[in-house]
């Protein structure tokens, strides 16, 4: 392999793998605050997107990709007080239940809403040929939008969740609920208020996505599934561990295409995830100590 | 009260009968199984719009030989299995005259064999080869063969002087059933496929293998066929890695959208399309145009959605059909003779001319090459 081949496979493993953080990230606020898998933050994506690109025709498209985020947002809170707290007896197991039937949900109005064709945002620079050349390798400028959002979201998150009272209080709920509500934190509202993070954060990664991926009402699916093997291969609830499991996952699968079939990338990935859960079952950056504690 | 209820009720049956049309002496029952939900909605949809729209201008129009069509549609969902019971039902229960549809290869294949066993002409709207050859003496289809738009793609590429190329298809029976003509048929027209790897439908960036098939230094011209969304990804990444080589594409292309989602980079890209595509840069005259035209017309204004050559399929089976039915009645033998024998019939996806031994009926001359350009698609001229 030339090293111009091996820069470009290594360009086009970043590539996938900030596209699957931005949307791993997501998963584990809501994790890091209720110990739940949120099964619908692939339709978060999948809005973000989505309604971005519905606002775009009224609209700049910074303007349009802000509303957006504000309105997936309260989309999540709406299905955290219509749905989530609404439950008699909140086990990790029925909230998980109820996010995947919400995520069936939010893909069938989308379904009505849009359409079953594909659209998308327009580059945020340039265009679908305009690339930035590094020595000898290509890049979208796309990429490094994604790249760009992805590394911002981590550092704000590693902030909001160590040095805000907030954030400390959100993660307290997922510690131990009673010990947070015996410490006077009303863990309800910390709860709606991850729904609302985690679905803002979607949206936004549903918005810088879109030029690359497409949005369609069910391709938040695909990058969910993406998104969650990223979040357990780098220990649930670590966002930095998302970077890391998210990088690796997509350099695995861009070098995975120089030695077998494309078809077969998939099945690589898959090998990898499980290799590594073998040897730590908790991921790259998880505990084993914090996981025993939780639920799931 | 009651004699003011009862005045209603006696208004609204007056009314109701003065609504319907002059009694029909009899009617024709013609089926559909139609993938009208579903992962194949997207054909299906179209299928089964054009169906409606069609019965009911021939209905307003006093039937075929003065007798009402009855169109039984049923959703297939396009589950094969599906297929087969709702085609039971059709053939047994309903005694359907003929049935147009499936809309998938795969769901035609399944029922293929009821229709030969019930001696019922089926004309399906899928485009497999398999479904006409070997040839099934009740079945039909409209859809130009897979092999036809292959060879219109290497005469280009042998025009071009590109002789090694590279294949990528998507995981779809549509991306499947392509690449097993294009490696049949590439060695007679002298065209050596050098590279080959099949995408997911549910890609999200391909630039990976782009970069592979990009480092193949005997790689002159890339064959992308699919009929999904990720296609365009693929057009994307080509350019967006700084290759300039020629791309060529699939019928599949065949829909602006996908274009639309590649935008520039989608400029130049070559492929064989239906007439459908370029109705109205058709010369005047030309036996398509004026029946084109009047289709995408009235389906647009119907349905305020682009015509698709989908919708085409369906309707040039009706009119296959009625035609058949104008000229050998209401008899199954008869009708199945009479598509035999039909020349020179004009439809959407090209001029029919089938036989004993042809039960697609389309040649070469019903693709035609066209290019992008400014974001639209026109005929190409060459380079």
């Amino acid at each position: 392999m030339t090293s111009e081949l091996f820069l470009q496979y290594l360009v086009a493993g970043i590539t996938y793998g900030s596209i699957y953080t931005v949307v791993a990230i997501g998963f584990n606020i809501i994790y890091n605050t209720t110990g739940i898998i949120n099964f619908s933050q692939g339709e978060f994506v999948m809005l973000g997107g989505m309604v971005a690109i519905t606002l775009h025709n009224f609209m700049a498209l910074p303007l349009a990709i802000l509303l957006a985020v504000l309105i997936t947002m309260a989309v999540g809170a709406a299905i955290e007080m219509l749905f989530i707290r609404r439950l008699r007896s909140p086990s990790v197991l029925r909230m998980i239940i109820v996010t995947i039937g919400v995520s069936i949900l939010i893909r069938e109005v989308a379904l009505h809403l849009w359409g079953s064709g594909v659209r998308s945002l327009p580059y945020f620079i340039g265009n679908e040929i305009t690339t930035i050349k590094l020595g000898p390798v290509f890049v979208s400028p796309q990429v490094l939008w994604v790249v760009g959002t992805c590394l911002v979201m981590v550092v704000l998150l590693l902030l909001f969740f160590q040095a805000t009272s907030l954030g400390r209080e959100m993660r307290a709920c997922a510690a131990n609920r009673v010990a947070a509500v015996l410490c006077g934190i009303e863990t309800r509202n910390m709860v709606t208020l991850s729904f609302v993070l985690s679905a803002g954060i979607g949206a936004l990664a549903g918005a810088v996505v879109s030029p690359i991926t497409y949005s369609q009402y069910d391709n938040g699916t695909g990058l969910a599934i993406k998104g969650f093997t990223v979040a357990i291969l780098g220990g649930l609830g670590n966002s930095l561990g998302a970077v890391a499991g998210g990088l690796l996952l997509g350099v695995v699968e861009a070098f995975s295409v120089s030695v077998v079939p494309l078809a077969f990338q998939d099945a690589v990935a898959i090998a990898v995830l499980l290799l590594i859960l073998f040897v730590r079952p908790h991921g790259l950056f998880g505990s084993g100590a914090t996981a025993a504690m939780k639920e799931f | 009260m009651s004699v003011l209820r009862a005045g209603i009720v006696g208004a609204a049956i007056a009314l109701w009968v003065a609504a319907a049309p002059a009694a029909w002496a009899e009617t024709i029952k013609i089926g559909a199984l139609l993938a009208v939900t579903g992962p194949s909605s997207f054909l299906g949809g179209p299928e089964a719009r054009t169906l409606e729209m069609m019965v009911e201008q021939i209905n307003a129009a006093g039937g075929i030989t003065g007798k009402k069509v009855e169109l039984l549609l049923r959703d297939t969902a396009g589950n094969p299995e599906k297929a087969i019971s709702l085609g039971k039902q059709l053939l047994e229960e309903d005694k359907v005259l003929a049935v147009v549809g499936p809309s998938s290869s795969g769901e035609t294949m399944a029922i293929k064999k009821l229709f030969e066993d019930n001696a019922t002409p089926l004309i399906s709207c899928a485009a497999a080869e398999v479904i006409v050859n070997p040839l099934a003496s009740w079945v039909f289809k409209t859809p130009q063969n897979d092999s036809s738009a292959a060879i219109k793609i290497f005469e280009e590429m042998k025009r071009q002087g590109i002789a090694r190329i590279a294949v990528l298809v998507d995981n779809s029976g549509f991306g499947k059933a392509g690449r097993e003509q294009l490696q049949k048929i590439a060695p007679e027209h002298g065209i050596t496929i050098v590279a080959a790897e099949v995408y997911d439908a549910k890609a999200t960036d391909l630039s990976a293998v782009v970069a592979k098939i990009k480092a193949n230094a005997e790689v002159q011209g890339v064959i992308n066929w699919s009929v999904v969304p990720a296609q365009s990804i693929v057009v994307k990444n080509i350019r967006q890695a700084g290759w300039q080589v020629p791309i060529f594409q699939s019928h599949g292309f065949g829909n602006i959208k996908y274009a639309e989602a590649a935008g520039v980079a989608a400029e130049g890209v070559i492929f064989p399309g239906g007439h459908i595509l370029m109705a109205a840069q058709l010369p005047d005259g030309h036996p398509q145009k004026s029946l084109l035209l009047k289709y995408i017309a009235d389906y647009e204004g119907r349905y305020k959605e682009t015509a698709s050559a989908f919708g085409g399929y369906a309707y040039d089976a009706l009119t296959i059909l009625r035609r058949a039915i104008e000229i050998g009645g209401t008899d199954k033998a008869k009708i199945r003779s009479a598509i035999e024998g039909l020349r020179d019939l004009p439809g959407t996806s090209g001029i029919f001319n089938f036989s004993p031994t042809d039960h697609n009926g389309l040649g070469l001359d019903a693709f035609a090459m066209m290019t992008v350009k400014d974001g639209k698609f026109v005929p190409y001229q060459g380079k």
